[in-house]
């Protein structure tokens, strides 16, 4: 093998500590049985993270409304086991598909135009897809939320139980599967010319790639894997309400993004982690007014830099 | 049916002065500000606590709710705003709204999440009819009042853009920030006066249309949208394209929250989305800016 193959081949290679980190990570439902909620909880935001990642992190895409997608994910899968059939693994995969198809048709509206304008129109997704869900209500439950879904046991054998260790290793399962995926999906040659849109779209285009095309697969594919995090969601909650489409769904996501680091797979892993406990944290002290001190810390955040907080060696040397 | 009209004038009016310090600071600093809702807040809880707290007269509290703001907005563009003009714009949306959420909390904290109600003078409140049947055209004297209110502003602010020496500077710097610096224009000076002016009007806004939007905690993020659809849509290099696009919002949201009220806010953001995808630069977009 050649040496310039070699180093283009080097970070798309899996380390030692990344089998370590997902090993402890399958076992954490076990290892803290007490705490199995938060830790699907976890999962699930990781999940929603990593999809906004592919467009954000590695495409450039400024989005505020991929709760649209999360939210198409977890209605369908709600209704899927409520009207057709109980059973989570074929209600994932028609979440999923039912969030490609209007991530497909949506990303007709962000080809074009600059930020701002992109920035609108995913807002505008989100909430036209809101004012749906709140207007049919004989279908969807209104703003009292869809209830009554009752999961099958998943794989015909695990029942979803109070404790929520099934649905945290459910959830934990999906989020491997779907992390190697992306993992082959952003080192292929594919993924390199997404880096290379986001970097320099008319250099992109110069040298033959066919950015419109390219964009619509990515955001097609980051909305079906927001699907699948709304999916889990409503399954193993048994719940879905109107809360999923919310604004403050979109902003967090971005916020769990940056803490981790964007255009980096394990940033919306390690940002979920941080953030959910640090919710956890505020909100058991201030239960009322934790969006202030996220607030305070997003202002924090941008004002110090974002590469700069979470590399704390960096804060003494020069800017 | 010309009463749906006249409301949806007053509306458009009354977003056009809530949005257009966005769409000035927008187009100036390239600065995508989702904050700018929390101006106007800002001014309609100072018009309220003052006329609740000490009784001071609605009109009265008009000038002092667009001076606060103002100033606000002053201190928050030299201290907070200015580092971040060269950031990308994750940067700034990520600001932004870190800054809406504290204001938001920050308002539930000291003043409460209740809807806040403004008691309006006599002389404001009545209502005057002509005609009848289909053509009825029913006036709201308040209604009227931010109409005649909001186009003399308008007025005000279009000459102050085109004939004075401000005006000129500014639009230089809107042009081309560094030609206009070489040619000696303090362009971080007219940039702090608009955004300090841009605030001001926000919370004159939100000082106005407390009566006809409601007021509570959420507002800055319940009415951040429309803004930003009045900006997007109007487009950043004149006052115009804003004014036109607030009014076409303003008429589509009454009318289509008349006539099919169970779709709500559905038409409006499918109108701009379309509109979007159509023309991405806006639609009154002026040739040959930057």
């Amino acid at each position: 093998m050649t040496k310039a193959q070699d180093l283009l081949l080097k970070s798309a290679r899996w380390k030692p500590w990344e089998y370590a980190l997902w090993l402890l990570a399958l076992a954490a439902p076990w290892l803290l049985s007490s705490h199995a909620l938060i830790i699907n909880e976890i999962a699930i935001v990781a999940l929603f993270a990593l999809s906004l990642d592919l467009i954000l992190g590695y495409t450039g895409i400024v989005s505020l409304g991929h709760a649209a997608f999360f939210g198409m994910g977890a209605y369908s899968a709600a209704l899927f086991a409520k009207l057709v059939m109980p059973d989570p693994l074929v209600g994932l995969l028609v979440a999923l598909l039912a969030s490609a198809v209007l991530g497909a048709i949506c990303s007709a509206t962000i080809l074009r135009g600059s930020d701002l304008t992109r920035l609108m129109v995913t807002l505008g997704a989100g909430l036209i897809l809101m004012e749906l869900a709140n207007q049919f209500d004989w279908l969807t439950g209104g703003a009292d939320g869809l209830q009554g879904v009752v999961m099958g046991p998943l794989l015909g054998r695990f029942e979803f139980d109070l404790s929520g260790r099934t649905a945290a290793c459910y959830s934990l399962g999906v989020l491997l599967l779907v992390f190697v995926l992306a993992r082959h999906f952003v080192n292929s040659p594919f993924g390199a010319t997404l880096k290379a849109i986001r970097d320099n779209r008319l250099r992109a285009m110069a040298i033959g790639i066919p950015v419109s095309r390219h964009l619509a697969v990515v955001y097609t594919a980051a909305a079906a894997l927001a699907g699948a995090a709304g999916a889990l969601l409503a399954q193993t909650t048994g719940f879905a309400s109107l809360d999923v489409f919310e604004f403050h769904r979109s902003a967090d996501v971005m916020l769990i993004l940056v803490i981790g680091g964007a255009g980096w797979l394990y940033g919306g892993v390690i940002g979920a982690i941080v953030f959910k406990l640090m919710q956890d944290a505020i909100s058991s002290i201030t239960p009322e007014y934790w969006t202030f001190w996220i607030g305070l810390f997003l202002v924090l955040l941008v004002l110090v830099g974002r590469e700069r907080l979470i590399r704390p060696w960096t804060w003494w040397g020069r800017a | 049916m010309l009463t749906i009209l006249f409301d949806g004038i007053a509306y458009g009016m009354l977003l056009f002065i809530l949005a257009v310090g966005l769409a000035v600071t927008m187009g100036l600093m390239n600065f995508i500000n989702l904050a700018h809702g929390a101006f106007a807040m800002a001014g309609g809880y100072i018009t309220v606590l003052l006329m609740q707290k000490m009784g001071v007269p609605f009109l009265l509290c008009l000038p002092l709710a667009f001076l606060g703001p103002a100033l606000l907005g002053a201190v928050l563009e030299r201290t907070l705003y200015r580092p971040l003009y060269h950031k990308p714009h994750l940067d700034q949306v990520l600001f932004s709204i870190g800054l809406t959420f504290m204001a938001v909390a920050s308002a539930d904290y000291f003043i409460g999440s209740s809807q806040q109600l403004v008691q309006l003078p006599e002389w404001l409140k009545g209502r005057t009819e002509f005609g009848e049947g289909n053509w009825m055209l029913g006036m709201g004297h308040y209604r009227l009042f931010i109409i005649a209110l909001c186009a003399a502003l308008t007025l005000a602010l279009q000459y102050v853009l085109t004939k004075t020496r401000f005006g000129s500077r500014l639009r230089a710097a809107v042009d081309d920030q560094r030609v206009a610096a070489g040619l000696g224009i303090n362009v971080n000076a007219v940039f702090l006066g608009t955004f300090a002016v841009g605030s001001g009007l926000a919370g004159l806004g939100g000082a106005l249309g407390a009566e006809v939007l409601g007021l509570d905690p959420s507002f800055p993020l319940k009415y951040m949208i429309y803004f930003l659809i009045v900006v997007a849509v109007g487009g950043t290099s004149s006052i115009t394209g804003p004014l036109l696009a607030a009014l076409l919002l303003g008429i589509a949201d009454v009318a289509g929250k008349y006539y099919i009220p169970k779709l709500g806010g559905f038409i409006v953001y499918s109108l701009m989305i379309g509109i979007l995808v159509w023309r991405p630069q806006g639609l009154f977009v002026r040739r040959g800016g930057k």
